[in-house]
C-alpha cells in the first residue's frame, strides 16, 4: 500500500516517529505515533470515511479541526472525531455509515458533581492572539488559564512554514510561523501564574457568567473574571454541484494534514480563492512537492498580498482571475474540478468553461470571526475581550499585537498597575490589520553595474525586516510607515545578501555586475528541497508575475543560516533579463493543462448545509415561498441543526438570502444554541472512557479581591 | 383530550401529507420507589376510565420494554403503547400551512396592543397596526397569557416558569417509549426523554424550586443535574452525545390543568391557556373543543370533559404527574 506521508520537507522536520498497526475495516494498516485517526488513514491513502445517513453521500475530512462531524468514524466502538481523537495501537476503526449505534456501558459508574475553578483570567485559544496575551497577563501576575481544544499551542502558527510579514520589533517577522509558535509558548511557559490546559474545548458560556469547558473527557466550570475570546477564525464555505464530495475542503484543513501531520493529503490540487489562505496553502502544496494545478478567484485580481501571488505564479502555478468554480466531479470523491470565467454580475460565461483533472479542491474564500463565545458573554455580562481573528479577520502578525494589547487591557481592567498602554501601539496594531495597498508598477533599477537589490515588491504591505536587516542603511521604506514601498537608496550595497534571506515574500534578489557586467549573476531565495536543485543545472527564470524570461544556469547553491533553511541559488544570467530575474520555475507547464473536454455535473447537489445534506434549491423554494426566518428554514428542512451547529452554513443561507434580493435585517437570523461542539452527556457526571490530558495542574481558587500578585 | 391529540398526529401524514416525524413508541412512567408506584398506580385507573390504552408493567416486563433502564430497585411502570411523539417544529408549520389553505390569515410581527369591548362584549382587537373587528378572541397566548387577558381587564393565575431541554446528536434506534421519571431530586422534580423519530434523544427536566418568569437564557446548572439523573436511570445514554440544549417557557396554573372556556365577565371572550407545558399534546384535541366552544356547538359529554378545566375552579387540587 503507498505510503502518503511527507517523507521530506524544506522546512518542517521530518522525525523519525514509532510506528504501529491499526485496522480500518479490518484490514491492518501502519499508524504513526501522535498521528489523529484521519491523519493516520490519509497516510494510507483512505480519505472516504463514511456515508451519510440521510442519502447515504460520502462522507470524509471537511474542517480538519473539530468543529463540524464529517470525519466521523467508528474507533474500538465508539463514534468519534477522526480528526481530534489520536490513533492508538491495536485500534479498530470503521466507517460511519448510517447512524451510530450507541454503545453500552460496562459495570457500576461513579457519578459526580463538574469540578469548578476560579481563574483571573480565562483565555480560550493558544493561538498567536491568546499567547501573547498570556505573556503580558503572566508578567504581571494575573491568575490566568489558557485552554485550548489541540493537543499543542500555536493555533494555526504551527501550520505555517514561511516566513512572517509586519515589524521584527513588533511580531517576529522575517521568522517561520512554526518557530514563533514555539517562541511564543516557551515565553507563557516561564510563567507560573499561567496554566494551560490543552486538548481543552469551551462548550458554552452560561448566563450565569461560568465557561463550561471539556478537557479531555473530563467536564470543567470554570468561573473568569475576565473572558479573553481568542478562538482565531472559521473559513466559509462556498455553494456549488458536488462541494461534499470528499477530496473538497477548507485550506485550513489541508494545511492541517500536511503541515502539522505530515501527509500528503492529495497528488493534484486545485484552489479555489485568491486570498493569502489560498495563496499560502498553494505554496505549502509545492513545497511537499504536491502538485498545484490551477487556482481560481472570482475577483479581477487576488485580494491577497501580491507578493504571495507571484511567488505563486513564479513556481508555474496558472492563476485564473475572474473565474469561478462551477463543480467538483466524481462518483465518490474528487477527480476533476471544472471552472470557467465569470461577467461583472458573478455569472458564469458560456463556452468558457475548463475542467482540470485533480483529487483535491481546496476552498479558500475567506474567513469569519469565531466570536458566538464572545457575543453570549456580551449578553451574560461577563466581562469579555477579543483579539485576533476571534475579534477581526488579519495577519496573525496583527493578532500577535492585538493579543498583546488585550493582556495589558485586562491586567488593567483587574487592577494591576500596567501604566498607560503606549498609543503608538494601537497605531502599530491598525497598521498590521491593513489591507494591502494598491499595486504600483515595479520600478527596476537602471544601473548595470555595482551590486545591489532589486525589490519586486509593487504593493504596499505592512512589512519591513528588508529595510531593519540592512547593515548599511541602504533600504528604507517610503512613506510614515512600515507600508511603504521598500526602496534601494544610495551606494552602499555590499552584497551581503541579507534582505535576500529575511524577505517573507521572497521578492528580494541581488543583482551582481562586480565580476561580469555582460553576465551578471542573480542570487534567488529558493525554499525547496536541496536535492532539487545543484550547481550547473539549468533552470528556468522568470519575471516578478511568472512571465518565463529564459533559461539560465546555477553557479551557487548555498544555504546560509541566515536564511533559515531556505537557499540562496545563483544564477548567471544575460545583463538584458537579469535584474528582472524574480525567480525559479519549480512546476512544469504541463501540471496546470486543463482536460480536452469539459466535465459538467448534472446532480442539484450544492449543499448548503453538509451536516443535515439540505441543498441550496430546497432553501431557495422556502425564500421565494416567503420564508423570512432561519429558524423556520431550520424547522422546516433540519439546515442548520446538525453536528456542527450551524458553523457552516449560518453564513451561506444568508448569502442566499441576499442573492435572492432579501438583504440583512429582512430576515431573522437563527438562534444561537450551546453546546459549542457536541459532547458525551456522560461527560457531565464524571463518567469518561478516556485519560485527562498532560496539563492537569488545576489552577486554585482564590478570592476575587486577593488574587494575583 | 389527549387522546383526539393521539388520533391527530397519528393520522396527520395519510390525510394532510405532512411528514411530522410522528413515531408510535409508547409511554411509560418508571417507578423505583413504593412511593411513586403508588400514585402511578392510582392514576392508571383514572387513565384506563378514559378509554387510555395503558398497562402497569412490573419489573421484568418494562426490562423488556426498555431494556437499557437500569434494573436496580426497579418496581416497574406504566406503559401506554399507543403513545407517541412527533416533532412540534415540523407539526407547527404544517398545523399552520393547512390552516392558510383553508382561509386562516396569519399575521406575523403584529402586536396585539388592546382587546376592544362595549357593554360587556368583545367587539374587535386593536394592534400596532391598526386593528380588526370581531366579536370572538380565543386567548392562546401561552406564556403571555396574563398579559393578554389584562388586555381585556381579565385575570388567568398562569405564571410562566422556565424548563431547560436538550437534544442529542441522532443514534440508531435502541428506545421505544419515552421514558418519564417523576422522583424528586435535589434542584429538580420530574423530567423526561425519549428518542425521536430520525434519531435523537430529546430530554427536559422541570427545575425545583420552579424558575419562575421568562429568563430563557441557559445556565451551566442544567446539563450536570439532567446528565446525573439520565445516566443513574440509563446508563448508556452516557455515551450519546448532547448537541443543543434550551429553555423554554411552561405557562403554569395553581393545579398545573389548563384554564379552557368562555369567562362569565366578557362575551366572545374564550380562554385557551395554562397548558403548563403540554400545549403540543393537548393542541390538538383541545382545538376541536374550542371549535365548538366558538360555535356554541358543546355536547353534554364534552361539558363534563371541559367543567375540570373552568376558571372558576378551587385551584387547591394538584397535578399528581408534575
Amino acid at each position: 500500500m503507498q505510503d502518503h506521508r511527507v517523507r521530506e520537507h524544506p522546512i518542517l522536520p521530518v522525525e523519525e516517529r514509532a510506528t504501529f498497526e491499526f485496522t480500518w475495516q479490518g484490514q491492518t494498516m501502519v499508524a504513526k505515533e501522535g498521528e489523529t485517526i484521519a491523519s493516520a488513514l490519509f497516510a494510507n491513502g483512505v480519505r472516504i470515511f463514511g456515508q451519510h445517513h440521510k442519502d447515504g453521500a460520502p462522507q470524509g475530512i471537511f474542517c480538519a479541526n473539530g468543529q463540524c462531524a464529517q470525519c466521523l468514524v467508528v474507533a474500538n466502538g465508539l463514534p468519534v472525531k477522526s480528526c481530534m481523537v489520536l490513533v492508538e495501537p491495536a485500534m479498530q476503526v470503521e466507517p460511519m455509515v448510517g447512524l451510530p449505534v450507541l454503545p453500552g456501558v460496562e459495570g457500576e459508574m461513579a457519578l459526580q458533581p463538574p469540578e469548578t475553578v476560579d481563574v483571573e483570567c480565562l483565555i480560550i485559544g493558544g493561538g498567536p492572539a491568546g499567547l501573547s496575551a498570556a505573556i503580558e497577563l503572566g508578567k504581571v501576575g494575573v491568575r490566568t488559564l489558557i485552554v485550548d481544544d489541540k493537543h499543542r499551542l500555536g493555533g494555526k502558527l504551527v501550520l505555517q512554514t514561511h516566513k512572517f510579514f509586519g515589524s521584527i520589533e513588533d511580531c517576529y517577522a522575517g521568522t517561520r510561523g512554526i518557530d514563533i509558535a514555539t517562541m511564543l509558548e516557551e515565553e507563557v511557559r516561564s510563567f507560573e501564574n499561567v496554566q494551560m490546559w490543552l486538548d481543552t474545548t469551551a462548550l458554552a458560556v452560561f448566563s450565569d457568567r461560568k465557561v463550561g469547558v471539556l478537557q479531555g473527557q473530563h467536564y470543567v466550570v470554570v468561573q473568569p473574571h475576565v473572558l479573553l475570546v481568542a478562538t482565531g477564525a472559521r473559513e466559509k464555505s462556498l455553494v456549488f454541484k458536488g462541494n461534499t464530495l470528499p477530496g473538497v475542503y477548507g485550506a485550513g484543513a489541508f494545511q492541517t494534514l500536511l503541515n502539522r501531520d505530515l501527509v500528503r493529503p492529495a497528488e493534484r490540487l486545485f484552489i479555489v480563492g485568491g486570498g493569502n489562505v489560498g495563496l499560502i496553502a498553494g505554496y505549502h502544496a509545492l513545497q511537499a512537492g504536491i502538485e498545484v494545478v490551477g487556482l481560481c478567484e472570482a475577483l479581477p485580481d487576488c485580494s491577497g498580498y501580491k507578493v504571495h501571488k507571484d511567488k505563486l505564479a513564479r513556481f508555474g502555478v496558472p492563476i485564473y482571475t475572474s473565474h469561478t468554480i462551477l463543480s467538483a466531479n466524481g462518483q465518490v470523491q474528487v477527480e476533476s474540478v471544472t471552472i470557467a470565467q465569470i461577467d461583472r454580475n458573478w455569472q458564469p460565461i458560456p463556452g468558457t468553461e475548463q475542467s482540470f483533472a485533480c483529487d483535491t479542491v481546496l476552498i479558500a474564500v475567506g474567513l469569519d470571526p469565531v466570536d458566538e463565545l464572545t457575543r453570549k458573554a456580551k449578553e451574560f455580562g461577563l466581562p469579555v475581550y477579543a483579539a485576533g481573528d476571534a475579534e477581526e479577520i488579519a495577519e496573525a502578525s496583527s493578532a500577535m499585537f492585538t493579543g498583546k494589547i488585550r493582556g495589558l487591557e485586562i491586567a488593567k481592567s483587574l487592577g494591576r498597575d500596567v501604566g498607560e498602554i503606549p498609543p503608538e501601539w494601537h497605531r502599530t496594531s491598525e497598521i498590521l490589520k491593513s489591507r494591502p495597498g494598491a499595486v504600483v508598477v515595479e520600478d527596476i533599477p537602471e544601473r548595470e553595474d555595482g551590486v545591489f537589490p532589486v525589490l519586486h515588491c509593487a504593493q504596499e504591505i505592512p512589512c519591513n525586516p528588508c529595510a531593519s536587516v540592512c547593515p548599511q542603511g541602504c533600504i528604507i521604506i517610503g512613506g510614515d510607515d512600515i507600508r511603504g514601498l521598500p526602496e534601494y537608496v544610495g551606494e552602499g550595497c555590499s552584497g551581503c545578501q541579507k534582505c535576500v534571506a529575511i524577505c517573507p515574500g521572497l521578492a528580494i534578489t541581488l543583482v551582481d555586475y562586480r565580476k561580469d557586467r555582460d553576465y551578471p549573476t542573480v542570487t534567488i531565495p529558493y525554499e525547496f528541497l536541496g536535492r532539487t536543485i545543484h550547481e550547473g543545472d539549468v533552470v528556468t527564470v522568470l519575471d516578478t508575475e511568472g512571465s518565463i524570461l529564459g533559461n539560465v544556469e546555477v553557479v551557487k547553491v548555498r544555504a546560509p543560516k541566515m536564511a533559515d533553511r531556505a537557499y540562496l541559488v545563483k544564477v548567471r544570467a544575460p545583463g538584458e533579463i537579469a535584474k528582472r530575474i524574480a525567480g525559479i520555475r519549480v512546476q512544469e507547464e504541463s501540471v496546470g493543462e486543463p482536460l480536452g473536454h469539459y466535465v459538467g455535473r448534472i446532480q442539484d447537489d450544492a449543499m448548503i448545509c453538509r451536516c443535515e445534506r439540505v441543498t441550496a434549491g430546497e432553501i431557495r423554494a422556502l425564500i421565494r415561498a416567503g420564508i423570512r426566518d432561519m429558524n423556520d428554514i431550520k424547522a422546516l428542512t433540519r439546515a442548520g441543526m446538525g453536528a456542527c451547529g450551524a458553523k457552516t452554513c449560518t453564513v451561506i443561507i444568508k448569502r442566499l438570502f441576499r442573492e435572492e434580493g432579501v438583504p440583512e435585517g429582512q430576515f431573522v437570523e437563527s438562534t444561537q444554541r450551546p453546546l459549542f461542539v457536541e459532547v458525551p452527556l456522560g461527560v457531565f457526571v464524571g463518567v469518561s472512557t478516556g485519560e485527562r490530558p498532560e496539563e492537569t495542574a488545576v489552577v486554585h481558587a482564590t478570592d476575587i479581591h486577593e488574587g494575583g500578585m | 383530550m389527549c387522546i383526539k391529540s393521539l388520533d391527530v398526529f397519528s393520522t396527520w401524514e395519510e390525510r394532510y401529507g405532512d411528514n411530522l416525524e410522528w413515531y408510535r413508541g409508547g409511554y411509560s412512567f418508571v417507578a423505583y420507589r413504593e412511593r411513586e408506584e403508588q400514585v402511578l398506580k392510582s392514576l392508571l385507573k383514572v387513565q384506563q376510565s378514559y378509554g387510555l390504552n395503558i398497562r402497569w408493567l412490573d419489573r421484568d416486563g418494562l426490562l423488556e420494554v426498555i431494556p437499557a433502564l437500569n434494573p436496580r430497585d426497579l418496581i416497574g411502570g406504566t406503559y401506554s403503547p399507543e403513545d407517541g411523539s412527533a416533532s412540534p417544529l415540523r407539526s407547527a408549520h404544517a398545523f399552520y400551512a393547512r390552516a392558510a389553505e383553508r382561509g386562516a390569515e396569519f399575521h406575523f410581527n403584529e402586536r396585539v396592543t388592546g382587546i376592544i369591548t362595549r357593554g360587556g362584549k368583545v367587539v374587535g382587537v386593536r394592534t400596532d397596526r391598526g386593528g380588526y373587528a370581531t366579536n370572538t378572541v380565543i386567548n392562546a397566548a401561552g406564556p403571555w397569557a396574563k398579559a393578554v387577558a389584562r388586555m381585556a381587564r381579565l385575570d388567568v393565575p398562569v405564571v410562566p416558569d422556565s424548563h431547560e431541554a436538550g437534544i442529542t446528536e441522532p443514534v440508531a434506534r435502541f428506545l421505544e417509549p419515552m421514558v418519564v421519571d417523576i422522583r424528586p431530586a435535589q434542584g429538580s422534580r420530574n423530567y423526561y426523554f425519549y428518542q425521536h423519530k430520525p434519531g435523537p434523544i430529546v430530554f427536559c427536566i422541570t427545575p425545583e424550586p420552579p424558575l419562575v418568569g421568562t429568563d430563557r437564557r441557559e445556565t451551566s446548572v442544567f446539563l450536570p443535574m439532567i446528565a446525573r439523573r439520565m445516566v443513574d436511570l440509563m446508563p448508556r445514554l452516557a455515551n450519546v452525545r448532547v448537541r443543543r440544549t434550551w429553555r423554554g417557557l411552561y405557562p403554569m396554573t395553581p393545579d398545573g390543568f389548563p384554564i379552557v372556556g368562555r369567562v362569565k365577565e366578557l362575551e366572545g371572550y374564550i380562554n385557551a391557556v395554562g397548558m403548563c407545558g403540554q400545549g403540543f399534546m393537548l393542541g390538538p384535541g383541545l382545538a376541536t373543543y374550542l371549535v365548538k366552544i366558538v360555535q356554541d356547538s358543546l355536547t353534554p359529554e364534552d361539558e363534563e370533559v371541559l367543567a375540570g378545566l373552568t376558571l372558576y375552579r378551587d385551584f387547591g387540587g394538584e397535578e399528581k404527574l408534575k
